[in-house]
C-alpha cells in the first residue's frame, strides 16, 4: 500500500504507472497455441450440445473447438463469425459462466467446463490480428438502411445488412463507435483498444458509413430517418441512469457508475484519473462490479458494493462476485442507501438493512465514503412515437416496433437479457427480417 | 510382498522388467544408469559384424504420434543397429556384467545370414559373460534392405537355420526376436522353436510412416525432403503385440515356448497383461525413452502390489494365466446375452453414446428432451460402442440377461447352456450338440 492510498478525498495518482499498467492488463490473456490445443481436447463434441443451446447467438461451439484442435483456428473463427460478428468481444465480455460454460457437461460433471470463452478468443484473435475478414459483400441492392446506435446490436445488424448488399449508415451520439463495447465495459476485460480495432475490422465488409456525434433527437428525428431510408434499426441502448432520490445527492462525489467506467476507458493516463479513498457502489449488476473492481485497481483503499437483495438475487454472476471479492471489494447484501452525510463534500453513506420485501428492518450503519457510484440500472431514453413495454421499446418477432419500417434490438428493446451477446443476436436477426422485408422474400 | 525375481530360460534377474535392445541400451553409460535405476535386465543394442560399423542418418531418426497434451502414443524410428565398433561394445558389456552380476545382460546380434558370420561373433559375445543372446530378426528398416533383420524374420526357414547355428556355436540361452511384419506370427515362432531356440521375444517394430509433411509432401521423419518407412512402437502397438503373443502362447505347436513380451509396455498393468498372456519377462523401450529410466519404479511397485492384492506369490502364478481364455471366435458363447445399461447418476448427458448408436450402429439409445439417454433393449445388440465412446468410466455397463429371460430384440428365451457357432443351425458345418 502506498501512502497516497491513505489520503482522504477523491484524488489522482494513488498508484504509480507500473501498478496501474499491471492492474489494468488483460484479465484472461490469450491462450498460447499449446494451451489452446489442450483446452480444445477437453471438448467431448456433445450431441445436440447444451453449450450451443445456451449461446444467444447459437454458435456451433463443438465444431469451432474441433477446428482449433485440428490446427484450423481460422476455420474456427469463421464458424464463430457466421453467427456472431462480434465474437471477439463476446469472447472477452460474455458471462460464459452463466451461458455456454455453465451448461458444459464437464462443468456439470467436474466443475471444470471446457474454456469456451478463451478458446473463442484464441480463434477470433487469430483471424482478426491477421487482418482477414471472412465475408464478402453481395451485389448492391440499392436499398438504404439507417441504424441508430453503433453498439453491439447496431454493429451486428449493420454488418449483416451490408453483407447482404444493402447500404447502411450508422448514426451514433458518441465520439467513437462501439457503444458499451467502447464505453461500458471494464478496461481489464478489453484492453489494448480492442473495441475500436474490432469496429474497424467489422467495417471491412464495406457498404457501411459511420456518422458519430449524431444523436437522435438532435436535429435528427425518427421520421426524418424513415423518410430518407428504406428501413431503420434502433440500437440505442439505455441512456438514462436513475437517481437515488436522496438528500445530499448533489454533494460532490456522487457519480453514475457508467460515466466513471466510460471516463476510465477513455482516459489516456490513469495516473491522472481521480478516485476516492473510500468508495461505495450502489447496485448489484455487472456495472456495479466493473466500477467497484476498477476503483480498487485505481488505488481506492476501501470499496464496498451495497446491494439491496440477497446474494443469490444479485444480477452479477457468482464469478463476477468472486472476482470483486478477490480484489478486496466488500460485498454487503440486503441494504439500501438511506442518507448521504457531509457538509463540504461526501463523507459518509448511511445504509439501512431491508427485508426481502424491501421494508427497512430499522438497523442502519454508516460507511466512510469519499465517492459513491450509482449502478442501479439504466433506463431507456424514450423515442417519440414508439410503443413501450416494461420501459423498453416494444417489439414483435425479430425486432419489429410499433412503427412500420422501424426495427429495434439490444438493451433498448424488450425481451432478452441485457448482454452484449444478446444484442448481437437481436441485431443479426433484425437484419435478416429487414432483408426479407426489403427484398419481399425474393432474396 | 510378491516375489518379482525371474528365471527366464536360465537367465536370472531381480525383476521381469528388461530394457529392449534399442537406443537406451547402446552404451555402458546408459546401461549402468538403467541398472542403478532398478531395471532387471538389459538387451544391449544390436551388435553387427566385425569391421567398419554401420552409419546412421544425420537428420531426424524418430517420428511421433501424439494424443492429448502431446502425450506420446506412438514412436517410429529409422535408426540402425549400433554404429559403434564391435570391440567397444563387447568391452563395455563385459565390464557392466562384472559389476552387475545379478542383472540380466543379453547381447542382441544381427550379422549376415551366413554361418561364418555367426560362428565368428558368437565366441566374442561368450567372452563378455553375457547371459544370453537375442537374434535380431525384426528390425524392418535399413538393415532389412541388406538381407538382415526382418528380411530374415519373414522367412521361417532362415530363422530355423540361423537359430540352429547359434545353438551349435553358443552354449547359453538363445532368444529369437520376431518381426510383426508378417501374416502369421506362429510360423516364425515355430521355426525358432524347431531351430532349438530357448525363447522368442516379440514384437519388434512395425513398418510405418508416422505422418506426411504436407508442405514438403514428404513422409515423416523427413531427411532432406525424403523419408523412409520406419519401425513403429510405443503404446499404440500394444494391442497388436498382445495378439501375436497370445497366438504363440496358445498354438499347440509353440505352446510353452518361453516368451519375452515387447510392444508398448508403459505401466505395470501393461506388463501384467503381457505376462498373463504367457510372457516370462517384458521388454521396454518407448516408455523409458519418453519418461526416463525412473519409470521402472512404478512398474515394479505396481506389479508387486497388484500381485499381493490378487494373492499371487510369484510370477509363475501370473505367467500364462489368461492363455486358456484366448479362443477362436467360433467357440464364443452365443447364448451369452447382454444389454447396455446407463447409470443415470453417473451420466453427464454429453450424448456421445446416442450419436454413436444412432448414426453408426443400431439406433438402440433413446434421447428425451431433458437429455436423458436410455437403452432400447429391443434394438441393443450389446456391441459395446456406447461404452467405448462414453467419457465417464463405468457409466455404461453390459448387464447379462439371466437364463429364462426373453431377449426383447430376438424374442428368444435365453438358454442356460452355452452354445457356439460350431453347433448353430445357421452354420452349414454345424455339429449337433451331443
Amino acid at each position: 500500500m502506498t501512502e497516497t492510498m491513505r489520503l482522504d478525498g477523491i484524488r489522482a495518482g494513488r498508484l504509480g504507472p507500473e501498478d496501474l499498467a499491471r492492474n489494468f492488463s488483460d484479465l484472461h490473456p490469450r491462450f498460447t497455441d499449446h494451451e489452446a490445443l489442450v483446452a480444445a481436447d477437453r471438448c467431448y463434441f456433445c450431441h445436440d450440445a447444451p453449450c450451443v443451446t445456451a449461446c444467444p447467438t447459437d454458435i456451433d461451439i463443438p465444431l469451432f473447438i474441433r477446428q482449433i484442435a485440428t490446427g484450423m483456428e481460422d476455420a474456427a473463427a469463421k464458424t464463430i463469425f457466421e453467427q456472431n460478428i462480434l465474437g471477439g468481444m463476446c469472447a472477452r465480455v460474455c458471462p460464459t459462466e452463466t451461458l455456454c460454460e455453465e451448461v458444459c457437461v464437464r462443468e456439470v460433471a467436474e466443475g471444470k467446463p471446457v474454456e469456451i470463452g478463451r478458446l473463442q478468443r484464441f480463434a477470433t484473435d487469430s483471424m482478426m490480428e491477421a487482418g482477414e475478414h471472412p465475408f464478402a459483400r453481395a451485389p448492391e441492392t440499392g436499398r438504404r438502411v439507417a441504424i441508430v446506435g453503433a453498439g453491439p446490436a447496431g454493429l451486428s445488424c449493420a454488418h449483416r445488412l451490408a453483407m447482404l448488399g444493402h447500404a447502411v449508415t450508422i448514426y451514433d451520439a458518441r465520439e467513437k463507435p462501439g457503444g458499451l463495447n467502447e464505453y461500458g465495459i471494464a478496461q481489464y476485460k478489453t484492453p489494448g483498444r480492442f473495441a475500436q480495432a474490432e469496429v474497424d475490422w467489422l467495417l471491412k465488409i464495406g457498404g457501411i458509413t459511420v456518422e458519430t456525434g449524431r444523436a437522435i433527437g438532435e436535429g435528427q428525428t425518427l421520421e426524418g430517418l424513415r423518410a430518407k431510408h428504406d428501413a431503420v434499426f434502433l440500437g440505442i441502448g439505455l441512456g438514462g441512469v436513475g437517481a437515488l432520490g436522496l438528500e445530499g445527492e448533489a454533494l460532490g462525489g456522487t457519480e453514475n457508475a457508467v460515466d466513471f467506467i466510460a471516463a476510465l476507458r477513455q482516459h489516456e493516463d490513469l495516473t491522472q484519473l481521480p478516485i476516492g479513498r473510500n468508495v461505495v457502489v450502489i447496485g448489484g449488476g455487472m456495472t456495479a462490479v466493473d466500477a467497484a473492481v476498477q476503483s480498487k485497481l485505481l488505488g481506492a483503499e476501501n470499496v464496498t458494493i451495497a446491494y439491496r437483495r440477497a446474494r443469490d438475487r444479485m444480477p452479477a454472476s457468482r464469478w463476477e462476485q468472486d472476482l470483486a471479492a478477490s480484489h478486496g471489494v466488500r460485498l454487503v447484501f440486503g441494504v439500501i442507501p438511506q442518507a448521504l452525510h457531509g457538509s463540504d463534500r461526501l463523507r459518509e453513506v448511511e445504509l439501512a438493512y431491508v427485508d426481502p420485501d424491501m421494508a427497512p428492518t430499522g438497523e442502519t450503519f454508516r460507511l466512510p465514503a469519499d465517492q459513491l457510484f450509482r449502478a442501479i440500472g439504466q433506463k431507456l431514453v424514450a423515442v417519440e412515437g414508439l410503443s413501450l413495454e416494461g420501459g423498453k421499446i416494444a417489439v414483435t418477432g425479430t425486432g419489429r416496433t410499433s412503427v412500420e419500417g422501424v426495427w429495434a434490438g439490444g438493451d433498448c428493446a424488450a425481451g432478452g437479457e441485457d448482454l452484449t451477446v444478446t444484442a448481437v443476436a437481436k441485431g443479426r436477426d433484425a437484419a435478416m427480417d429487414i432483408h426479407a422485408a426489403l427484398t419481399d422474400g425474393r432474396a | 510382498m510378491a516375489d518379482l525375481t525371474t528365471d527366464f530360460v536360465g537367465i536370472r534377474s531381480p525383476n521381469p522388467f528388461w530394457l529392449a535392445s534399442a537406443p537406451p541400451t547402446d552404451k555402458e553409460y546408459n546401461v549402468r544408469r538403467a541398472f542403478e535405476a532398478g531395471w532387471g535386465g538389459v538387451v544391449w543394442k544390436t551388435l553387427g559384424a566385425e569391421g567398419p560399423p554401420v552409419v546412421n542418418v544425420n537428420g531426424p531418426r524418430y517420428g511421433a504420434i501424439y494424443g492429448a497434451d502431446r502425450r506420446l502414443l506412438g514412436l517410429n524410428n529409422i535408426e540402425l543397429i549400433t554404429d559403434r565398433p564391435l570391440e567397444t561394445n563387447l568391452e563395455e558389456m563385459a565390464r557392466v556384467k562384472a559389476d552387475y552380476p545379478d542383472r540380466a545382460l543379453i547381447a542382441s546380434i544381427m550379422v549376415p545370414c551366413e554361418e561364418a558370420a555367426w560362428k565368428a561373433i558368437l565366441p566374442r559375445v561368450m567372452e563378455t559373460n553375457a547371459d544370453g543372446i537375442e537374434l535380431n530378426f525384426g528390425c524392418p528398416h535399413g538393415m532389412s534392405e541388406r538381407g538382415m533383420g526382418s528380411a530374415v524374420g519373414q522367412v521361417p526357414e532362415y530363422i530355423e537355420m540361423v537359430t540352429r547355428w547359434c545353438k551349435q556355436y553358443y552354449d547359453r540361452a538363445v532368444i529369437v526376436k520376431l518381426t510383426p511384419n508378417i501374416t502369421d506370427i506362429r510360423k516364425p515362432a515355430a521355426a525358432a522353436k524347431n531351430g532349438g531356440a530357448d525363447a522368442v521375444s516379440l514384437i519388434n517394430t512395425i513398418n510405418s510412416i508416422t505422418s506426411v509433411d504436407l508442405d514438403l509432401m514428404s513422409p515423416m521423419p523427413t531427411i532432406d525432403g525424403k523419408g523412409s518407412h520406419g519401425g513403429y512402437c510405443g503404446p499404440a502397438v500394444k494391442p497388436i503385440a498382445l495378439s501375436m503373443v497370445s497366438e504363440i502362447a496358445r498354438d499347440p505347436e509353440t505352446h510353452g515356448l518361453p516368451i519375452s513380451g515387447i510392444g508398448g509396455i508403459t505401466t505395470w498393468r501393461d506388463a501384467a497383461e503381457f505376462m498373463a498372456l504367457g510372457c516370462g519377462t517384458v521388454q521396454v523401450c518407448t516408455a523409458a525413452m519418453t519418461y526416463g529410466f525412473r519409470v521402472v519404479e512404478e512398474m515394479k511397485t505396481g506389479l508387486s502390489r497388484w500381485m499381493d492384492e490378487k494373492g499371487y506369490a510369484t510370477l509363475d502364478d501370473v505367467v500364462g494365466r489368461a492363455v486358456p481364455n484366448v479362443t477362436d471366435w467360433k467357440h464364443l458363447n452365443l447364448n451369452y446375452v447382454t444389454k447396455a445399461r446407463i447409470d443415470q447418476d453417473l451420466c453427464i448427458k454429453c450424448g456421445r453414446c446416442y450419436a454413436a448408436c444412432e448414426d453408426t450402429s443400431h439406433q438402440a439409445i433413446g434421447m428425451l428432451p431433458d437429455r436423458t439417454f436410455t437403452v432400447i433393449d429391443a434394438e441393443c445388440v450389446a456391441c459395446n460402442l456406447c461404452i467405448d465412446v462414453c467419457p465417464v468410466e463405468n457409466c455404461i455397463d453390459m448387464v447379462q440377461l439371466a437364463p429364462g429371460e426373453t431377449d426383447p430384440r430376438t424374442g428368444k428365451v435365453v438358454e442356460a447352456e452355452p452354445a457356439d457357432w460350431t453347433m448353430h443351425p445357421n452354420n452349414p458345418s454345424a455339429v449337433a450338440a451331443e
